[in-house]
């Protein structure tokens, strides 16, 4: 009896801190404000954080491989603009705004797969510290994004983009929708796939996993992909919630978002484990936080201190339990 | 409990981690100036036992008397002070900087202006490493040095502070034989200078040559204390193991007629030069030598993980290109690593996930590459029951294992890919007599069944306990192979040390 307790005190506290911080915060806010538990405020925390959740998710992957990707928030802006601009430049070809959209989206997730391919072969090929690689793209993407945007808006002509972002489909936006069904195919990438497994392995011991017949060097080459494309997913979504691009403002932070959802979802900095489910959980806790404070009447210039405390308090826990 | 002769003693300690009780009322005594040796298998409490004398670990109850007095050693920086100093079985050393710098590692010798006195500490260094009969400068990066030499330094490092116990935990396991005689010849003197030496090993020769006097743990008991002039290395490993142990080494095969692998021309610019061999169908061929003779470069260049300058590579007469590990792997080759830990297997990983780790594809051959849970757990369960595996579950995490089971594990590991050669470097270091015994035997019923096997070994009684024949290599080249009738201790040591 004694050892059972003893398990349930370990083991479970540790795996699902990040969700009983989440029932924690829940019943916390609805408390402190009646507004909360109302349908409407529920789907909009949700909407609010699918976007830097979606990028969270593909972050989850490479800090697991002990990485980092800073370039994201810039990558956004920049795919949101590229896809804008090239959706209103095919409009004066194409008669249907349906058959641009639908041209639309892919060329969105290619650009950002191309700018995180970017990111992976100089990590790779290029034997760069990842901090570094993706500071400079940070950078480079965003100046890129400043300068075909001319640092203002561009705005879309595409009248049915615009009705994409704002949709919903049984009564839940398309960007939850979209983060929903990505978060439960990732999941399953990570716990039943030979990927997966290749990710936590390399994240635990690279040299064991080069000696282990794992081709290090392509695995984190299609991290760094696939968080690429996420983000160029992130961009389609978020541009067509507006229907324009603000190329100085898109997406800027959205690292630090994506990175503290990792971290409050209980996956390890060091990498070699991490959830999905975590991540997520961890998103919608600074979601939960975000409008509680608004609710309450927090100055939105502390809601930065506030963020910021939780992430060093969740990274404070997490080292306790080690 | 006033006895002047005695330095050190530990009176009725027991240690406990959560529920378990690893030691039990552990007492011994140890007199000023002896080599006392301390022995039993893994996981016996021989390094629980030392880490509380070193104040790594504070005991659950019992008490410690130094000179008679009693003193809580409650961490490092306490037993530094009393004058006990370890040597742990991992080094201690910290690779980017030097030599010097480690051993006065947070004892800095500081001038009057509070700068480094670097002169004076090189100085000393000096000294102690040409007592030692070490060659090496005080401002060598210790990522430069090889493993022996890193044993060098530590014992230089215990011996800077005037320590008055030096416990040492396996100190022989990286060490080639005559590595191992001038550590010897150096522990004898510092006996004579009167230091008292605590010496851990699972190699019973060496501790019937060095010690005085040894104590046997097992499953945290003291079973056995006797001088070791009156006690044969059988019958340490008998109150050991608490049974009789059969003849270690099982009988060799006669191997087939067919080349099977074939080495030809290797070099790699600096560290080996036109290395060829030939390896036999069910043969089990030994790669001995010297640590830093290339030995373990050579089983890196074939497996691809280091590139080399020349070099061809034939199986079953086919040359072959191999470029990366994966190559390797699909030609048929298995390799398990010297370095468990650092390159062998991932302790944070289950048992199951860390059997499969190189042969993952066979569950995984799909589009998605989908893993199929069922088929991995059973085979992982087949290695279990085959080497006799002690885990709690095949879930349990690698780091909860000891040192022979975590062995076991890796060596599932290379062999779930179903390799027609293997080559094996250190496969028994670190580990208990009995683990060792499974291993050679496992080894040995491989090779009847046509398994053809390469042996990297620095305990020369393995290769000639275990070998059909033995590559004897020296500063990256092969002075000589030894066949069947002509491998004895005296001829691979003439070769290793470059004299024939």
């Amino acid at each position: 009896m004694v050892e059972v307790t003893g398990i349930i005190k370990k083991i479970s506290w540790q795996r699902y801190a990040s969700f009983f911080a989440l029932v924690f915060l829940f019943i916390l806010s609805s408390l402190l404000s009646p507004y909360f538990l109302k349908p409407q405020n529920i789907i909009n925390i949700m909407r609010q954080i699918s976007y830097t959740g979606i990028i969270a998710l593909g972050m989850t992957f490479v800090i697991i491989t002990a990485g980092i990707d800073l370039s994201v928030g810039s990558v956004v802006a920049f795919t949101g603009a590229v896809v804008v601009l090239s959706m209103n430049a095919m409009l004066r070809v194409i008669d249907s705004e349906a058959l641009v959209l639908v041209l639309g989206i892919p060329i969105g997730i290619l650009v950002g797969g191309a700018a995180g391919a970017f990111n992976g072969l100089m990590i790779t090929k290029g034997r760069i510290a990842p901090f570094i690689v993706t500071l400079g793209s940070m950078s480079i993407f965003r100046s890129l994004s400043l300068y075909i945007g001319d640092a203002g808006e561009i705005q879309s002509h595409n009248t049915l983009y615009g009705k994409l972002g704002m949709g919903s489909f049984l009564f839940i936006p398309v960007p939850v929708w979209v983060i929903l069904i990505l978060a439960a195919v990732l999941h399953l990438v990570l716990n039943n796939t030979r990927f997966g497994r290749y990710l936590c392995a390399i994240g635990s011991n690279q040299k064991v996993a080069m000696f282990s017949a794992i081709n290090v060097d392509r695995i984190k080459f299609y991290t760094y992909t696939l968080i690429g494309m996420l983000v160029g997913i992130t961009a389609i979504l978020l541009a067509s919630r507006f229907n324009a691009v603000s190329t100085s403002n898109m997406g800027l932070t959205y690292e630090l978002d994506a990175i503290a959802a990792v971290i409050i979802g209980g996956t390890a900095m060091s990498g070699g484990r991490g959830t999905i489910w975590g991540t997520v959980f961890g998103a919608v806790i600074l979601g939960i936080i975000n409008n509680m404070m608004n609710m309450v009447g927090v100055s939105p210039y502390l809601q930065g201190t506030v963020k910021g405390l939780v992430i060093i308090i969740a990274v404070y826990f997490q080292k306790q339990k080690q | 409990m006033k006895n002047n002769d005695l330095i050190l003693q530990a009176s009725n300690i027991c240690k406990s981690f959560s529920t378990v009780e690893v030691l039990h009322n552990i007492s011994f005594e140890i007199e000023r100036g002896e080599i006392l040796g301390i022995i039993g298998e893994n996981g016996a409490g021989k390094s629980t036992m030392m880490k509380i004398l070193a104040g790594i670990h504070t005991p659950t109850s019992g008490d410690i008397y130094f000179e008679g007095e009693k003193v809580l050693i409650n961490k490092p920086l306490d037993a530094k002070k009393i004058g006990i100093s370890i040597i742990p079985q991992e080094f201690n050393l910290i690779n980017d900087l030097s030599v010097y710098d480690n051993i006065f590692l947070g004892s800095e010798l500081l001038l009057s202006n509070r700068l480094l006195n670097k002169d004076e500490m090189k100085k000393r260094t000096r000294s102690l490493l040409s007592n030692l009969q070490v060659e090496i400068s005080p401002d060598e990066k210790i990522e430069n040095l090889s493993a022996a030499e890193k044993q060098m330094v530590e014992i230089s490092k215990a011996l800077a502070f005037s320590s008055k116990v030096l416990i040492m935990d396996e100190p022989t396991s990286v060490l080639t034989q005559h590595e191992i005689d001038i550590l010897f010849d150096n522990m004898r003197k510092l006996k004579e200078s009167g230091l008292t030496i605590i010496y851990i090993s699972h190699k019973l020769k060496e501790v019937k040559a060095i010690c005085d006097r040894v104590l046997v743990l097992r499953d945290g008991d003291f079973v056995l204390e006797s001088q070791v002039d009156t006690i044969s290395p059988e019958e340490m490993a008998k109150s050991m193991v608490g049974r009789e142990l059969s003849q270690v080494f099982p009988e060799k095969n006669t191997p087939g007629d067919e080349v099977v692998f074939e080495v030809r021309d290797l070099s790699i610019s600096g560290l080996l030069e036109n290395i060829s061999f030939t390896l036999k169908k069910g043969e089990i061929l030994g790669l001995g030598g010297l640590v830093g003779a290339g030995r373990t470069e050579v089983a890196e260049a074939i497996m691809g993980l280091r590139e080399v300058s020349t070099g061809e590579i034939f199986v079953n007469g086919e040359k072959i290109s191999i470029k990366q590990p994966r190559d390797a792997v699909e030609a048929g080759l298995g390799y398990l690593s010297e370095d468990r830990q650092g390159s062998g297997i991932i302790t944070s990983f289950s048992v199951a996930h860390n059997m499969t780790l190189v042969s993952l594809k066979k569950y995984s051959d799909n589009f998605i590459q989908w893993i199929d849970k069922i088929r991995e757990t059973e085979s992982s369960e087949r290695f279990r029951k085959l080497f006799n595996l002690k885990t709690p579950s095949l879930d349990t995490a690698l780091e909860f294992l000891s040192g022979g089971n975590q062995q076991k594990v890796s060596f599932s590991k290379t062999l779930d890919t179903q390799p027609d050669i293997l080559i094996v470097d250190e496969p028994t270091r670190g580990i208990d007599v009995s683990a060792k015994q499974e291993i050679y035997q496992f080894i040995n019923s491989l090779a009847r069944k046509g398994l053809s096997c390469i042996i990297i070994s620095s305990e020369i009684e393995e290769l000639i306990g275990m070998c059909n024949r033995v590559v004897v290599m020296h500063e990256g080249k092969i002075p000589g192979i030894l066949e069947e009738n002509s491998i004895n201790e005296e001829e691979i040591m003439l070769y290793a040390t470059g004299l024939k």
